[in-house]
C-alpha cells in the first residue's frame, strides 16, 4: 500500500541499532503486555455488556421464532393447551434422523390428543443435513411440515423451502399435508422416481427424496409410538424400549 | 477535497480490494450465488469496515508498532460480535438473512488490510471514510458478480429479496423454463465470473494507460514541431 510511509518504520531501525539494556528490554516487554491486556479488557468488557444487554431480547425472539415455526405447522386453533410447556424429551431417535435428543410438543383439545410436533432429520440431502419440523396427528396423518434448515443448492434444490420455492400457490412441500401412515405402509410415501405419488421438480431429485423418506420414517415412528408418546408424564425423559 | 476524491478512486477502482488486490475472495466467491445475499453481506462489510477503521485511527496513539495486529485482529473481532449480537437483538429480520455471514467478516483480510495500510496512519475521519469507500469497492464487485452468477445460474435477478422487503419479489429476466446452469451458482462458476471481471478491469485500465501514452506521444510531437 503506498498512500504513506510507515512511519514507525525508523522507530524500529534505530531501536535496532542502538543496544537495549537488559532493564529496558524488561520494561518495554512489560510495558507492551500491560497496553495488550488493558485493550483485550477493555474490548472484552464491551462484549460482555452488549451481550447482557442484547440476551433477554434474545431469549425471548427464540421462542417466538419457536412458536411462528410451529404455527405454521400446526394452526393454533386446532388445540387449546399450552404446547410449549407439555413437552417431553426423547433420545436421540434414529427414525426421526436425530442425534441429539429431540423435545416433543404434545397438543391436546379438551385433554384429548390432537397432534404431536417435533423435530426430524433428513441426512441424506444433496448437500447434507436437511432439519424438518413436522405435526403429525394423533391418527397417524401428516398434518403439516417445514425445513427449517438446509443447505441445499440455491435455484435449484431449496424449493424443499416453500419461502424459495417459485410456485407460490403451491409449493411442493404442501404435498405432504394429510397424507397418512397408510401410504407409507402401502409403500407410496415416495418421490415418483421412486414408483411413489410426492412428485420431484425436474434436475433435483435428491433433496426432494430425502425429505420424503425422512417424513415417511418420522410419520411411521410417531404413529407406532403416538399413544406412549402423548402418556408420558411433562417433561420426563423417554427410553426405548425396543429397537 | 483531492484526498477525499483519492481515497474513494482508490477503494472503487484503483485500489479496489477484490479487482485491484484479490483480497477477501474466501467470503466473495462463497457468498455471491445471488444479488440479495451479496449486496447484504457487503453492506455489513461496509458497516465493520468503517467502525474498525474509525476506531483504529482514534486509538492509533496507543497502539504499539509492536503488538498492532493482534490489536487490530482484536478490535475488528470485537466489532463484528457486538454487531452479530446487536442485529440479531434488534434487527431480526435482516440477521435472519445476513446472520450466518456477519462472523465471515472477520476472517474477510479487507478489513485488516485497510486497518494496517491506512487507519493506522490517517486521522479518524479520513480513515472511517477510507473504510466505507474500501467497502463500498467490495460491494459493487460481489453485487455484480452475483447478479452475473443469479442469471446465468437461475434466470432471475433479486430472488429472496422478500426476506428483506416482504412486499417485494424476485424478478424473471431469462423465460420462467429456462432449466438454469448449476456450475454458475457453484464455486467453479464464481471463478469464471471473478477471472473474466478481473479481465474486464486490466483490459479497461490498458486502455486507459494507451490513451495516456498516445496523448503524451502527441503533445511531444506537437512540442518538437513547434
Amino acid at each position: 500500500m503506498s498512500e504513506t510511509e510507515s512511519p514507525s518504520a525508523e522507530k524500529v531501525a534505530s531501536a535496532m541499532m542502538a543496544p537495549l539494556s537488559e532493564s529496558s528490554v524488561a520494561r518495554i516487554s512489560v510495558r507492551t503486555a500491560v497496553i495488550l491486556l488493558v485493550f483485550t479488557m477493555a474490548f472484552t468488557a464491551l462484549m460482555a455488556g452488549v451481550y447482557q444487554l442484547t440476551q433477554p431480547i434474545l431469549e425471548k425472539s427464540a421462542l417466538d421464532a419457536k412458536r411462528r415455526t410451529i404455527t405454521e405447522v400446526l394452526p393454533p386453533d386446532t388445540y387449546d393447551n399450552d404446547l410449549l410447556a407439555d413437552a417431553a424429551t426423547l433420545p436421540p431417535v434414529k427414525a426421526l434422523g436425530r442425534d441429539a435428543p429431540t423435545t416433543i410438543y404434545r397438543a391436546r383439545k379438551d385433554g384429548k390428543p390432537v397432534a404431536l410436533v417435533f423435530e426430524a432429520a433428513a441426512l441424506d440431502g444433496y448437500s447434507g443435513r436437511i432439519d424438518l419440523i413436522l405435526a403429525v396427528s394423533a391418527d397417524g396423518r401428516m398434518v403439516a411440515q417445514r425445513v427449517t434448515l438446509h443447505k441445499e443448492t440455491p435455484g435449484l434444490g431449496d424449493y424443499i423451502d416453500p419461502k424459495k420455492d417459485k410456485n407460490k400457490q403451491q409449493p411442493w412441500i404442501k404435498q405432504f399435508d394429510n397424507l397418512g401412515f397408510d401410504t407409507v405402509l402401502g409403500g407410496k410415501w415416495r418421490v415418483k422416481k421412486d414408483g411413489g405419488i410426492i412428485d420431484q421438480r425436474a434436475g433435483a431429485t435428491i433433496s426432494a427424496r430425502a425429505v420424503t423418506n425422512a417424513s415417511g420414517r418420522a410419520v411411521l415412528w410417531i404413529h407406532d409410538h403416538s399413544a406412549r408418546l402423548f402418556d408420558l408424564p411433562n417433561g420426563s425423559q423417554w427410553k426405548e424400549t425396543s429397537p | 477535497m483531492s484526498q477525499l476524491r483519492n481515497i474513494a478512486a482508490n477503494g472503487l477502482w484503483n485500489q479496489n480490494a477484490v479487482l485491484g488486490q484479490m483480497l477477501g475472495l474466501c467470503s466473495l466467491l462463497a457468498i455471491s450465488t445471488s444479488v440479495v445475499n451479496a449486496v447484504s453481506l457487503g453492506l455489513a462489510t461496509i458497516f465493520v469496515m468503517g467502525m474498525s477503521s474509525l476506531i483504529v485511527s482514534s486509538l492509533r496513539a496507543f497502539i504499539p508498532y509492536e503488538i498492532r495486529i493482534p490489536i487490530f485482529i482484536l478490535i475488528i473481532a470485537a466489532l463484528v460480535t457486538v454487531v452479530d449480537m446487536a442485529m440479531n437483538a434488534w434487527l431480526r429480520d435482516l440477521y435472519l438473512v445476513l446472520g450466518i455471514f456477519i462472523p465471515l467478516i472477520v476472517v474477510n483480510c479487507i478489513v485488516l488490510a485497510r486497518v494496517e495500510a491506512f487507519a493506522a496512519k490517517n486521522p479518524a475521519g479520513l480513515s472511517a471514510f477510507d473504510g466505507v469507500m474500501m467497502g463500498v469497492g467490495f460491494v459493487w464487485v460481489i453485487g455484480l458478480l452475483g447478479a452475473v452468477r443469479e442469471l446465468i445460474g437461475q434466470g432471475t435477478l433479486f430472488s429472496g429479496i422478500e426476506m428483506i422487503i416482504p412486499s417485494a419479489s424476485a424478478i424473471q429476466i431469462l423465460p420462467a423454463d429456462y432449466p438454469g446452469f448449476l456450475v454458475a451458482i457453484l464455486p467453479p462458476g464464481a471463478f469464471f465470473v471473478l477471472g473474466l471481471m478481473v479481465a474486464g478491469r486490466n483490459w479497461l485500465d490498458y486502455r486507459a494507460n494507451q490513451r495516456i501514452h498516445a496523448q503524451r506521444a502527441q503533445q511531444s510531437a506537437a512540442a518538437v514541431a513547434g
